[in-house]
């Protein structure tokens, strides 16, 4: 018998975002799956003809609204490396910040979406009640909630002083405890164990021939982080990856939930080192002539810029290879044998994010 | 500043990249740096231990064989690069055939130049 | 128009619930709509509940650019949805296309496709705007929903 394709998607109550899968069933069992794409496909890259390697600052942050600021920072870090500027210490380390609040905000929403994924709702209210505080320090900081559009070449355009510093280290320790109290629920719940253990394993070797990247790397035994490569400030802060190695959607439930302590104990360390000085060196002139490839850890793993300049105001190709990207082969491989119940969950394990996806 | 690369062309192509997987690389991505008419350049990135090493390769014409084979995780990256820049992957499966991201009925790839490449510097 | 016609108006009317269509949007609009239902911000208020099914929903909420493909998606959609509907856009993605519009596979905003009620801005459009904008759509809706009676 040939099975039954079953279309998952575009528009499917647990996605948030437009994912199309043609699932090839038999009896309940997943046999193959293809992805298809295209809901979302804008062709960002494009607007490089038009817009110049400033104003493409704003495009590339809205790749992708829940990592914009890291989009922002990698793309700002691969022009100041081809221009030869080096950002101010004081900016490195407020991208530390920024970026690892976004890092905690990625994380809460995709541990409440996930729990969104296997019916507890009530967890998903809970949790995105908790990152609503994150939301605030944005808000406050940055001037807004989601895209922060703090990045510019040669260091940040905006400063926090000793007030907001201290209020910050304040409302992290609410949302330590916030997280912290859910945490039993999160690891050791017997609802959520059974709906994650064992479901979509991925070994060491299969994560690594499948190009993964990120928690789902990570989860499955590989300690690679782009943070170890030091960029910004992450070179003078002490933190090591947090590895586990069952390589199933409970494995990457608790790889992310412990990146959540991670972010705050990297926070508190980079207000803690807070350099006195400018936030930003003046930048003159254009890009020269050249080619870079800049790289930096966004909440779903490892993002790869590759710009091409040839001396003008517009760029000459600008490629952006988002984690997500890197991260839905293996979706081929895992979702083959587990029952038609546990596509969503695993599904979201890898945290999808669609408009990263196609741009 | 240009990347370190090796030079390859299509022949040596699927060589050197079983190379690098026997050498425990994690495949990056491709990136196709330009394409007209004339022919290609693409990026092959690979990563070990955080080192990044990166294959250059130029092609005359449209036509670049897929490393699928070797790397299975290609296929996206290669579907891609049909549909943006109008090259044919010989051996891609699965092969979306330039809708992986555009609807069949405009098929033109928009990153395609008309015009001649940029000299290289 | 019969009792039972009536009475199902009525409860559309105090009760009408809301599907949310992610059209090619960053996900910043997205997830600001998503932080509606949740409890800082609760929608849910107004007696509004998210539902996944179009078959179900009064209001649709659309964020982000149309492009070629998911104009489809959105125009059935909108197609499934039961008389009287509302559609509010959400973001300056769906009411033109906003920083996208020269994109090669964007084709502008969500009116281009489907007829609009109602335009929230903001890039992102934040969650108070997103609730005032579906506050004005409950009050379109109810207005819809009379007419037919
Ligand atoms: S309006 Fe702005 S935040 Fe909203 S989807 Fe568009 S680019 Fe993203």
């Amino acid at each position: 018998m040939a099975g039954t394709i079953l279309p998952f998607g575009p528009q499917h109550p647990v996605l948030p975002e437009p994912l199309h899968l043609n699932l090839q069933i038999e009896d309940e069992i997943v046999v193959s799956a293809t992805p298809a794409f295209g809901y979302v496909h804008r062709g960002l890259e494009k607007l490089a003809d038009i817009r110049d390697f400033r104003q493409m600052i704003q495009v590339v942050e809205r790749v992708c609204g829940i990592c914009s600021m890291i989009h922002a920072l990698t793309y700002c870090q691969g022009l100041e490396e081809l221009m030869g500027i080096e950002p101010t210490p004081r900016a490195r380390f407020l991208r530390v910040i920024w970026s690892e609040l976004h890092r905690l905000h990625s994380h809460l929403l995709w541990l409440g979406l996930f729990a969104d994924a296997m019916g507890f709702e009530s967890l998903f209210m809970q949790l995105w009640k908790v990152r609503e505080r994150i939301m605030d320090i944005n808000e406050a900081t940055a001037g807004n909630r989601v895209i922060l559009s703090v990045n510019v070449i040669g260091g940040v355009r905006r400063d926090l002083d000793s007030g907001q510093t201290a209020w910050i280290l304040s409302e992290l320790a609410e949302v330590e405890k916030g997280f912290s109290a859910m945490s039993r629920t999160i690891l050791h719940d017997y609802t959520v164990q059974k709906r994650t253990r064992g479901k979509g394993a991925l070994s060491r070797s299969q994560a690594m021939e499948l190009g993964c990247v990120g928690p789902m790397l990570r989860a499955s035994g590989v300690s690679q982080d782009m943070r170890l490569l030091g960029y910004a400030a992450y070179g003078e802060l002490e933190f090591a990856p947090v590895v586990e190695q069952d390589g199933d959607c409970y494995a990457r439930c608790r790889v992310r939930f412990a990146e959540l302590g991670q972010s705050i104990g990297l926070i508190r360390q980079a207000i803690a080192k807070l350099p006195a000085g400018d936030t930003s060196v003046p930048v003159k002139g254009r890009p020269p002539a050249g080619e870079v490839v800049a790289r930096a850890e966004q909440p779903r793993g490892e993002c790869l810029y590759y710009i091409k300049a040839n001396g003008g105001k517009f760029l000459d190709r600008l490629r952006i290879r988002t984690p997500t990207f890197a991260n839905i082969p293996a979706l081929t491989v895992m979702l083959p044998g587990i029952e038609l119940a546990d596509v969503p969950v695993v599904l979201l394990s890898i945290d999808p994010c669609i408009s990263c996806t196609e741009r | 500043m240009t990347i370190e690369a090796d030079r390859i062309d299509s022949v040596e192509l699927c060589r050197a990249v079983a190379a690098f997987k026997a050498k425990g690389c994690r495949f990056v991505t491709i990136t196709c740096v330009g394409a007209d008419q004339r022919g290609a350049e693409l990026l092959y990135h690979f990563d070990r231990e955080l080192a990044l090493s990166h294959l250059r390769l130029t092609v005359a014409g449209d036509e670049v064989p897929s490393i699928c084979g070797i790397y299975s995780a290609a296929f996206l990256v290669e579907n891609e690069i049909q549909d943006q820049f109008g090259l044919r992957f010989n051996g891609l499966v699965p092969d979306y055939r330039r809708t992986l991201f555009l609807a069949g009925e405009d098929s033109l790839p928009p990153f395609r130049r008309k015009s001649g490449p940029d000299q290289e510097e | 128009m019969g009792l039972i016609d009536k009475l199902i108006s009525t409860a559309r009317r105090s009760s009408p619930w809301l599907l949310h269509f992610d059209c090619g949007s960053c996900n910043g609009c997205d997830i600001e709509t998503l932080a509606c239902l949740t409890p800082v911000y609760d929608v849910e208020r107004f007696g509004v509940v998210n539902v996944g099914n179009p078959k179900h929903a009064d209001i649709l909420l659309v964020t982000g650019t149309v492009n070629l493909r998911n104009r489809e998606v959105l125009a059935v959609l909108y197609e499934q949805m039961p008389e009287p509907k509302v559609v509010v856009a959400i973001g300056a993605c769906g009411l033109s296309g906003g920083i996208f519009r020269e994109a090669p596979n964007v084709v502008g905003g969500v009116d281009k496709v489907i007829p609009v009620d109602v335009y929230v801005p903001g890039c992102p459009a934040r969650p108070e705007a997103i609730i005032d904008g579906v506050v004005l759509a409950l009050e379109k809706f109810r207005g819809k929903a009379l007419a037919v009676l």
